[in-house]
């Protein structure tokens, strides 16, 4: 039995929904029952958003993943990250965008956002916006936070790569190709920090 | 795959059902978790193609009316708006129960429990019983699809409007959804009656009469409806009744099935014959569902005495709030998984006014106006700029429903509020504010209206907004004096002329009508 349940995090405006709908998307295009809940209204202003994506090869039943059985968590936003924790099983993975949106009074020292990531045994905090920056493409930090996440879905890879490609094609070929060039490079990234003995790690600062 | 999955939110499901049961327009006003059913339309390839109707209404009273206009014609109409849009709708709503529909009229309303984007979390079930109409609650987006479809035939076959009910989280959760060929339109077929529509006193007992006659009927439908359905279990210490969406949640709980007798309740009202056989096989109940304790309220009333009921209102389940598979869970003392607490570093993060909006620059002139006036107060309306009641700005004191910002500072005025604000935005101006002004300009009660126009309907993503660009027109037909009409511009270097302006207005003793006119970033797609 196949069973993927993920939460995707971040702060409204960061392309939330967009990483979500291509993982369901590409599971129900790699045969899979999917669900997807999302948020729309107010809070898309700038304020917490997520969606919850759950791909079973059986019924999913509740739109809603319960707490403590997600297997991953991906942020566009480190301290986004540490909001849905309660959602994430003790083994699940957690990657993160190590670039703060700060757009509140009380931004908490960064510092500590990044240790309490730091200290989730299987993380990946990476700058998702330098990846999509190296790529030429400043605004898909949402595509390589996608990319670093590749790893721990139990979908293809080239599964997601058509469907960005389909995503993007109404901006030419180029784009599309660019955007999934981002993915590959954090993809690569974060397999090499995945390690065999599966243990998390923070990617060096540059 | 299979080709004909489609990925899609229940909204969009509930729009694409309403399109291939065959419908010649659909209604609405724009709100969250609703407002993705119209647009779903107006993408829609054939309804560009046959040119169904699918622009926005002023409110939602307009487009009730209007949809039961096209239904009066013969033709199908489906209408849209959020929970607290079908109080705007309800005059229109409980008539049209009493007229009856000639061509399928169905009304597709989101509630949005836990308040995630709303003033309160009503539950339209209420609403159905009052109007004594069909109600179907869908559980997932397949039946969203299916059961609109399901609601069209049920609205031709007994003469009546029939309510589909989401709930945000059906309405904004995705999932694939099979669809079938779509259907004909209707032919333009005028009522045979030409007293149907007609609410005269004497018609009105007539009707009446007659919809009280459909109730039997309507309520076999609902006994042997494929949505409503009795399991049997094999543990009959408790059994239990759930609606909707909540059955995901307990399935969620039980995937091999639930050990307990369930009746499960997808169509309203709800089906005595059943629950009566689970009465008959079970004592004690547990009661979900979601929104408010619609059911359990009626059981709790209905039943014979020995049956124990728990539920939303002995605090088994929580009394208000959306459910959730947690939630569920506990109230058959399960838990599915656990989960680590948040790190104390994680910080609220609020929506926040878009870096830019034309909104901040507003409430900036007015806030520095009104630190002049302790006792002044600004009332204001639904939109982005609510936000305006959080920091930095702590602009506003007040929030209640569409419209209600001239109309308060009007009652505030007459109080003697010195000085009264509305701050309100153009189409919630346009929705239900103007009707109010009238009231303003006719007893030349000094208030000052601030309108924000910004171009678009900003809070729901950008929807058309009929009277922006021309509130100049419109203020001067509602009777407010030319000289005290005047157009500003918010941006920061026009912030000294707009304090002035504002406080010569606050002096005048009528009304008085600043038009704050500039558009969201997110139309012009940059900053000021």
């Amino acid at each position: 039995m196949t069973r993927c349940d993920l939460i995707v995090a971040g702060v409204g405006g960061q392309g939330i929904l967009a990483i979500a709908t291509t993982i369901a998307e590409a599971g129900l295009a790699a045969g899979l029952r999917v669900k997807q809940s999302e948020v729309h209204g107010m809070a898309q202003r700038g304020g917490a958003v997520q969606a919850h994506v759950r791909l079973s090869s059986e019924t999913v039943w509740s739109d809603l993943i319960p707490k403590g059985a997600a297997d991953l968590i991906l942020s566009m936003e480190p301290m986004e990250a540490l909001r849905y924790v309660p959602w994430l099983q003790p083994d699940g993975w957690l990657v993160a965008n190590e670039t703060p949106v700060q757009n509140m009074a009380a931004y908490p020292d960064l510092h500590a956002v990044r240790s309490a990531i730091g200290a989730w045994p299987r993380h990946v905090l990476f700058d998702a916006s330098a990846v999509a920056r190296k790529g030429g493409l400043p605004k898909a930090a949402n595509m390589a936070v996608l990319g670093a996440a590749a790893p721990f879905l139990p979908l293809p890879a080239a599964v997601l790569e058509a469907g960005i490609r389909r995503r993007f094609a109404c901006k030419g070929a180029a784009v599309a190709e660019a955007n999934v060039m981002v993915f590959q490079a954090a993809r690569t990234l974060a397999e090499s920090i995945r390690r065999p003995a599966s243990v998390g790690a923070t990617h060096a600062d540059r | 795959m299979s080709e004909t999955v489609k990925l899609w939110l229940g909204d969009e499901a509930v729009a694409h059902g309403a399109m291939d049961a065959g419908i010649s327009g659909v209604y609405g006003y724009p709100g969250t978790p609703s407002t993705e059913i119209l647009e779903c339309v107006q993408r829609h390839p054939r309804a560009v193609e046959r040119n169904i109707h699918r622009q926005w209404s002023a409110n939602e009273k307009t487009a009730y009316e209007e949809a039961l206009g096209m239904s009066y014609a013969g033709c199908r109409a489906l209408v849209t708006m959020k929970h607290v849009g079908l109080n705007v709708a309800a005059d229109a709503f409980i008539n049209s129960a009493v007229t009856g529909v000639n061509g399928g009229l169905v009304v597709a309303v989101a509630d949005d429990p836990s308040m995630h984007s709303s003033q309160n979390e009503q539950d339209s079930r209420f609403y159905a019983r009052f109007a004594m109409v069909p109600l179907l609650e869908p559980s997932n987006q397949q039946e969203a699809y299916d059961m609109t479809r399901r609601a069209f035939d049920c609205s031709e076959e007994f003469g009546l409007p029939v309510v589909v009910r989401l709930v945000t989280r059906l309405a904004h959760s995705r999932s694939g959804v099979h669809a079938v060929p779509p259907r004909e339109e209707n032919p333009l077929r005028l009522p045979e009656d030409r007293r149907q529509f007609v609410l005269l006193p004497a018609n009105a007992r007539r009707n009446y009469e007659q919809l009280l006659a459909k109730q039997p009927r309507v309520q076999a439908l609902s006994e042997t409806s494929p949505y409503n359905a009795f399991e049997d279990g094999s543990d009959g210490t408790m059994g239990v009744v759930v609606c909707g969406l909540a059955y995901n949640y307990l399935r969620e709980c039980f995937p091999h099935g639930c050990p307990y007798p369930t009746v499960a309740i997808r169509q309203y009202p709800a089906p005595a014959e059943l629950l009566r056989r689970l009465a008959g096989r079970v004592r004690r109940w547990l009661v979900i569902e979601e929104g408010a304790p619609f059911l359990e309220e009626q059981l709790r009333g209905m039943l014979p005495s020995g049956v124990e009921i728990t539920g939303r209102m002995d605090g088994r389940l929580p009394r208000t709030g959306e459910l959730s598979p947690d939630t569920v869970a506990a109230a058959f003392g399960l838990t599915l998984g656990s989960g680590a607490a948040v790190a104390q570093v994680v910080a609220a993060r609020p929506p926040v006014l878009c870096a830019g909006c034309p909104h901040a620059d507003s409430y900036r002139f007015i806030t520095e106006v009104m630190k002049d006036h302790p006792h002044g107060r600004v009332f204001s309306d639904i939109g982005c700029y609510t936000l305006g009641a959080l920091p930095p700005f702590d602009a506003i004191d007040s929030c209640v429903d569409m419209g209600a910002a001239i109309t308060m500072a009007k009652g505030a005025a007459d109080a003697g509020v010195r000085p009264a604000l509305a701050v309100i935005g153009d189409s919630t101006f346009t929705h239900s504010g103007m009707t109010g002004l009238l009231d303003a300009v006719y007893e030349g009660t000094p208030i000052t209206v601030v309108i924000l126009d910004n171009g678009t309907t900003g809070m729901t993503g950008g929807q058309v907004s009929m009277g922006s660009g021309r509130f100049k027109e419109i203020l001067r037909g509602l009777g407010v004096a030319e000289e005290h009409i005047r157009v500003v511009k918010p941006v920061r270097h026009e912030h000294e002329r707009n304090v002035a302006i504002l406080r010569e207005e606050i002096a005048h003793k009528g009304v008085s009508v600043l038009v704050a006119l500039r558009p969201c970033i997110h139309v012009t797609g940059k900053e000021a």
